[in-house]
């Protein structure tokens, strides 16, 4: 997706998400960043610090807490010559500008004959695993599922936080870039670039197996690799794929992994109703039918808001042991 | 010390000569007689769904759209014909847009609800009530940033103070001291509901006492005194001196839409109103203030209604849009 570069830098995800924009910023001065608390204070995740510093007020803008104008804003400024990244402090604070999100910011393209480009990143943090409460711990990925004119990206790992928002920036279409709050710290091998960026491919594969495809998003993205040493040492082989792009949903590799493994698991957290991996299930026992060898599973939240308390909010979120064992299952045949 | 109160004082009025008056009449005319076409259009299937027509309220739009230059830009509503035909986008266009025709200016996509142009500047019709104003609020920020002395405009009616996009957007553009002008329609209705059963007073101007914004209440009939404060406030913007607040009293001499007949009005409120018609009044002052005759406005009238008529009965015969695959128009695509 990238043109070469040096050798890979060792970065956390938070820095990773940081050098994205400074990139951005430093590459095009029609980059805008805005949002709550994003300047003097460096984000409240830190996600923008020293980028006020180095751009100034004007270029690193703190907003009032008005999800609704300044999202809308972003669109305006989308239109009229500039490229907005709006942080967003909390994925679940689209449901404070969701009309500016579903209503405008998808549908104007389109309603304009798709004669207008909409150059604009929309950076949210979502999901669960740091004790927020049912208010804060949502990962944002479903409510944008059927909402055609958006792109929505997930980034799971240091590399792709800095791959994912560079190509969002240089995109010109809306792109939603969800991050996960649970993935700060995590270091990793970022692959920095100066070249063009345009393209985001469908799913990441993390791994080649034999005998189970395993898809994951987000902070899941890890537990499914926890799970395949597990696997591993019980002598199953998983092929592992991080979904990446939400939307538009590229199923074509899962699908012709499924035909190679016969087995498909889904790993999300969403609500199992409305969740991605439900289409990507629908897809995949449509087009590789006749390859299952098991009915394909999908390990989701239960269907009820993520609690606070620490011993309820890790039970509800899938673990390492539950896809380890549900993927065994599917391959010695203890399926449903 | 308020800006209400200091506004309350009727303001002067711009010297208008009668070249430009009689431009703004033949600019009503144009919108009236368009309205007219679309009402009987909708009698002969031509148009679909619903529409909403801006019959009385023509001098808002011709008076505050004749302050703007090349390179500003606006959003305002579902009752938007009146103000993208006072920009200047072709009767024809228009119409074809609301019958659903290739040739429409977002080529069938968007109909009756959806014109925008933005060669011209019209950034969007907005279907949701307030949503407009924070995309204007982004177009202010663009002019902002541009530092070419444009401005955004945006126009919205009575209902919109209401909803949260519009304080969160009158907030950020006094905080910013943007080049934003807000354009209050106030045509005493929202949807079906008189105002004073919605908000606790009529005059709205004094919402933008709260953001310490200037304000000020015209006519909207009249478009000398539209025009004025629109001027006044343009440049006030353009000389970096922030947003103000133009509140326009007016009327809605039909119904919301197109299935609203308007039978909740009080006896006389109408005849009231036609009393105070802005076509009325401007034929008043080229009477008293340049001596026009009456032959000059039955001239006129003829010849718009003509325009009209053509136009009309082009967009009648142009094509439909051919059914295809509709994904590029809402999502651009993105190559290697």
């Amino acid at each position: 997706m990238s043109t070469a570069s040096s050798n890979p830098v060792e970065m956390t995800y938070r820095e990773a998400i940081i050098a994205a924009q400074r990139a951005e910023l430093q590459a095009d001065p029609r980059v805008m960043l805005m949002g709550e608390d994003i300047g003097a204070a460096g984000g409240s995740f830190k996600l923008t610090e020293g980028l006020q510093a180095e751009f100034g007020k004007i270029r690193v803008r703190d907003t009032p807490i008005s999800e609704q104008a300044f999202i809308g804003a972003a669109m305006g400024m989308a239109m009229t010559g500039y490229r907005p990244i709006a942080e967003l402090m909390f994925a679940d604070f689209m449901g404070v500008a969701f009309d500016q999100i579903v209503n405008g910011i998808a549908k104007h393209r389109f309603m304009q004959g798709g004669t207008l480009e909409l150059p604009l990143v929309i950076r949210t943090v979502g999901g669960a695993g740091a004790r927020f409460g049912a208010q804060h711990s949502q990962t944002g990925e479903s409510w944008l599922l059927s909402v055609p004119g958006l792109k929505v990206f997930a980034a799971a790992s240091p590399n792709e936080a800095y791959h994912l928002i560079r190509a969002a920036v240089r995109d010109p279409n809306p792109v939603v870039v969800i991050e996960h709050k649970f993935l700060f710290t995590r270091k990793g091998p970022v692959q920095v670039f100066d070249g063009v960026v345009s393209l985001v491919e469908g799913p990441r594969q993390l791994r080649e197996g034999r005998d189970v495809t395993i898809v994951a998003s987000l902070a899941m993205v890890e537990r499914i690799q926890s799970a395949a040493q597990q696997l591993e040492a019980a002598g199953i082989s998983a092929e592992l794929f991080d979904m990446r792009v939400i939307r538009p949903m590229q199923p074509q590799a899962i699908v012709a992994s499924v035909r190679k493994t016969n087995r498909l698991l889904v790993v999300e957290e969403n609500h199992s109703l409305g969740g991605w991996g439900g289409d990507l299930v629908s897809t995949v026992v449509a087009e590789a039918f006749d390859y299952l060898d098991a009915p394909p599973e999908r390990l989701t939240l239960p269907d009820w808001p993520v609690p606070y308390s620490p011993a309820l909010e890790d039970a509800a979120l899938p673990s390492v042991d539950r896809i380890t064992a549900t993927a065994r299952a599917m391959v010695e045949g203890r399926g449903r | 010390m308020s800006a209400i109160q200091h506004h309350s004082q009727p303001q002067p009025e711009l010297a208008v000569g009668a070249d430009q008056l009689l431009h703004f009449y033949r600019q009503m005319l144009l919108i009236r007689a368009f309205e007219d076409k679309v009402n009987e259009a909708f009698l002969r299937n031509l148009v679909f769904g619903t529409t909403h027509l801006c019959q009385g309220q023509e001098a808002v739009s011709v008076g505050a759209i004749a302050c703007l230059r090349q390179h500003d830009s606006l959003t305002y509503t579902y009752r938007g014909h009146g103000q993208v035909l006072a920009r200047g986008m072709a009767p024809e266009v228009a119409f074809a847009e609301i019958f659903g025709r290739e040739t429409g200016c977002s080529r069938g996509l968007g109909g009756s609800m959806h014109l925008a142009d933005l060669s011209l500047g019209l950034l969007g019709s907005f279907a949701i009530v307030g949503a407009g104003l924070p995309v204007a609020l982004g177009a202010a920020i663009s002019a902002q940033l541009d530092n070419r002395g444009q401005v955004a405009m945006t126009f919205f009616g009575d209902g919109a103070t209401n909803i949260g996009a519009f304080h969160e957007t009158m907030n950020m553009a006094a905080v910013w001291k943007l080049p934003l002008i807000f354009v209050c329609e106030n045509n005493l209705y929202g949807e079906y509901s008189p105002i004073l059963w919605t908000t606790p007073y009529e005059d709205l101007a004094r919402r933008a006492e709260a953001y310490a914004m200037p304000a000020e209440i015209v006519d909207g009939n009249d478009v000398v005194a539209v025009y004025s404060a629109s001027m006044r406030a343009t440049e006030r913007a353009r000389a970096g001196e922030g947003p103000t607040f133009i509140e326009c009293k007016t009327y809605r001499q039909r119904g919301h839409s197109r299935s609203d007949p308007a039978k909740y009005r009080p006896a006389g409120e109408l005849d009231y109103w036609l009393e105070r018609d802005p076509l009325k009044q401007c034929e008043a002052r080229l009477q008293s203030g340049f001596a026009v005759q009456q032959e000059k406005f039955d001239a006129l009238r003829a010849e718009v209604q003509q325009q009209i008529d053509t136009a009309c009965e082009a967009a009648a015969e142009a094509p439909w849009p051919e059914v295809r695959d509709l994904g590029p128009e809402s999502l651009v695509e993105v190559r290697a």
